[in-house]
């Protein structure tokens, strides 16, 4: 009997139908990439010819371009303008309601599972090891706590995970100096199946393997065959050139002391002068989590609701306190971002909050690199090249191969 | 679908609920021009209970949600008291409210005042303006427990005469405690002190090394107030501020009350001064 559970497999190209078939066949709502609008965006898939088949895209600092390939590769473009929290993480939730009776007692009704009951078991087709990590980094925030139960989790929880590693990075990816890809961690417990997509002499095809009990389960109803020695092996190569390939890279610094280090720097005047303050940054990150609530009523005034909708600390409002916005300047609200996402998310959630996915830097209107900014924080600080850091991103790296070698 | 709340046989419940409880005022004391003070007991679920320092979603229905401090606990009753100053649309709606109508809850959120750091020690109470509200229960509990702690003052800074919050109260603990009282403006018939609340301090009496301070008011002033607590040789650590930022959630999701590395709805708003110091001197951190 094959151990799907340890093994890897190869699914042809023409499998990937019978993936979504499948998947489709478990009720679940299959999201994944498709072209529109001029790039690549995330919507339902019911079959498998919607997936960018030949596409790719071309993106620089506010730049994003999409582009047709030579070959037919499904998954060679890196992240598109939106992420999965679009789904885990909703931008306009109900929270309750409420009515009010004309003793004016309240009745209060919770809406945290009946919302995220009401919404399809996903799954999730194509997700990119960055934001593989970005799930589980949001998840450290939303999740509760071990065991705590949160709309969020239930989302999670319902949803099955289907990651493809990286083989085609984009010039604004810079995963791996944040060590969360291009490969898939093979320790990670974050997916149910993860694939590496390859196109060579030997055709089309995906490697593929489960990384949970449901997983392995639809795995058995793949048509797949026993991975070769020699597919693994290509399917390492191809993931450890695009880890070679990558567009940018953070400094080689330790980020949280960096940032500790940079409260005063001159530099956020520089970027200030630059930034619009617009949040597309924040809108675009598949970490941030910020939210805030609205209160409303319908005419009679005696049924309120409350909604959560995504907030940016780039907004004024966002920091109000009664007398005025604690961060009034455009270099307050940008060095807001840039240090909680580099540095203090560390203290607060214990990791960093940046998975190097790049979308900060290509939908930022005016081409604000994260990294340009983190390297010159690091240069006006004179803060320390940390071989540690680096050698630590090395040696995951290393892990993660040898770990591919053992499956 | 109703939320499932697990309720305690005594009717607390037993985890904080995401949604508000409705809780009813049972009485109204105004106490300045724009400041009242609410007794809110259950309508019917109980909230956990909260300890001083603590802090309570207060919503007006349709309107909103804000933070507020607790500003008593009385001793045997599930209530909790509030003090509210207008200075937005939620906060107008609550200090309007008469006894009888009904506002929702959530909570306890937050750090405590950790009294028992001052068991023994000299204990300084120092408030300015609203930032009383929050060591009213403070000062209560001291008053009940008086042989367990040293020295206590009470320094209390306002900006005019009529803005003084708990004024018979502040005269009752004055039988037990060192009361001092400042403002910024005085107005006629004022013949107490005059400038800022720090300046109470030189008439204060109490042992540095061994005195706990618990301080609220405007930034500036916590600044300056625990500046110069340093100064006199107490320590950072038993110098415990709450601190205020904008609050949403409570619960540490929504981002909003962040202070550099501290989420002060779950940090805070308490915290001691060692850790407040470095985050209030950075500029619109």
């Amino acid at each position: 009997m094959k151990d799907v559970r340890r093994d890897a497999w190869v699914l042809r190209d023409d499998g990937l139908a019978a993936l979504v078939r499948e998947l489709a066949r478990d009720g679940r709502q299959v999201i994944g990439p498709t072209v529109r609008d001029g790039a690549i965006v995330l919507a339902e898939v019911d079959d498998a010819a919607q997936l960018p088949h030949g596409w790719g895209v071309e993106l620089a600092a506010g730049r994003y371009r999409l582009v047709r390939r030579e070959d037919a590769m499904v998954f060679a473009h890196s992240a598109g303008p939106q992420s999965w929290k679009a789904y885990l993480h909703p931008q306009h939730v109900r929270r309750w309601t409420a009515d009010r009776n004309a003793g004016g007692e309240w009745t209060v009704r919770g809406e945290d599972e009946r919302e995220a009951d009401a919404v399809p078991a996903y799954a999730f087709l194509g997700v990119r090891p960055c934001d593989l990590r970005a799930i589980a980094v949001q998840g450290r925030v939303l999740g509760g706590g071990p065991g705590a139960d949160t709309a969020y989790r239930r989302r999670l929880d319902r949803t099955f995970i289907v990651a493809v590693e990286c083989t085609d990075p984009g010039a604004t990816c810079f995963c791996t100096s944040m060590g969360s890809g291009p490969a898939v961690d093979v320790h990670d417990r974050g997916y149910d199946l993860a694939m590496t997509e390859l196109l060579d002499e030997g055709g089309h095809r995906f490697l593929i393997r489960a990384g949970s009990d449901a997983g392995a389960e639809l795995l058995t109803r793949l048509p797949v065959e026993g991975a070769a020695p020699l597919t693994e092996s290509a399917a390492r190569h191809v993931v450890a050139d695009a880890a070679e390939r990558m567009g940018r890279s953070m400094p080689p610094v330790d980020l949280h002391a960096l940032m500790a280090g940079s409260m005063a720097a001159e530099r956020w005047d520089d970027v200030a002068s630059r930034c619009l303050t617009c949040g597309n940054c924040t809108m675009v990150c598949p970490t941030c989590f910020c939210t805030t609530t609205e209160d409303v009523t319908d005419l009679t005034g005696d049924h309120a609701e409350r909604w959560q909708r995504w907030d940016s600390c780039f907004d004024l409002d966002f920091s109000q306190l009664h007398g005025g916005p604690v961060r009034a300047s455009g270099r307050s609200r940008y060095r807001q971002w840039l240090t909680h996402k580099l540095g203090t998310w560390h203290d607060q959630f214990g990791e960093s909050g940046c998975v190097g996915c790049g979308r900060c830097i290509v939908w930022c209107p005016v081409g604000i690199d994260i990294t340009e900014e983190a390297a010159a924080l690091a240069e006006e600080t004179g803060q320390p090249e940390n071989r540690g850091s680096v050698q630590a991103a090395e040696s995951v790296r290393h892990a993660r191969q040898e770990g591919g070698g053992r499956r | 679908m109703a939320s499932v709340l697990a309720t305690s046989p005594s009717g607390a419940l037993s985890r904080v609920p995401s949604v508000p409880v409705p809780y009813r005022v049972v009485r109204r004391c105004p106490e300045t021009a724009d400041s009242a003070t609410l007794k809110l007991a259950p309508a019917g679920e109980t909230l956990p209970p909260f300890v001083p320092g603590q802090f309570a979603m207060l919503c007006a229905f349709g309107i909103g949600e804000i933070p507020v401090s607790v500003a008593g606990l009385p001793v045997g009753e599930d209530a909790l008291v509030h003090t509210v100053r207008t200075v937005g649309a939620v906060s107008d709606a609550l200090y309007a409210m008469a006894p009888g109508a009904t506002v929702g809850v959530r909570g306890p959120f937050g750090t405590g005042w950790d009294l028992g750091m001052a068991a023994d020690r000299d204990v300084l109470v120092i408030a300015g303006g609203i930032g009383l509200a929050p060591l009213r229960p403070v000062v209560l509990d001291i008053l009940g427990e008086r042989e367990r702690f040293g020295r206590l003052s009470v320094l209390i800074g306002a900006r005019t005469p009529a803005d003084l919050l708990y004024k018979l109260q502040t005269k009752v603990w004055s039988a037990a405690a060192d009361v001092a009282v400042t403002v910024d403006r005085p107005a006629p018939g004022w013949s107490g002190s005059v400038g800022v609340v720090t300046r109470l301090l030189d008439r204060a009496v109490f042992r540095p090394a061994n005195t706990v301070a618990y301080v609220c008011g405007p930034e500036p002033m916590i600044r300056a107030t625990a500046r110069q607590l340093v100064t006199r040789g107490v320590p950072a650590r038993r110098i415990r501020v709450s601190l205020e930022r904008n609050m949403r959630c409570g619960s540490a999701e929504c981002g909003h009350c962040q202070l550099g590395p501290v989420l002060l709805c779950r940090d805070g708003p308490v915290i001691g001064w060692h850790r407040a110091e470095p985050l209030l001197t950075v500029p619109e951190l």
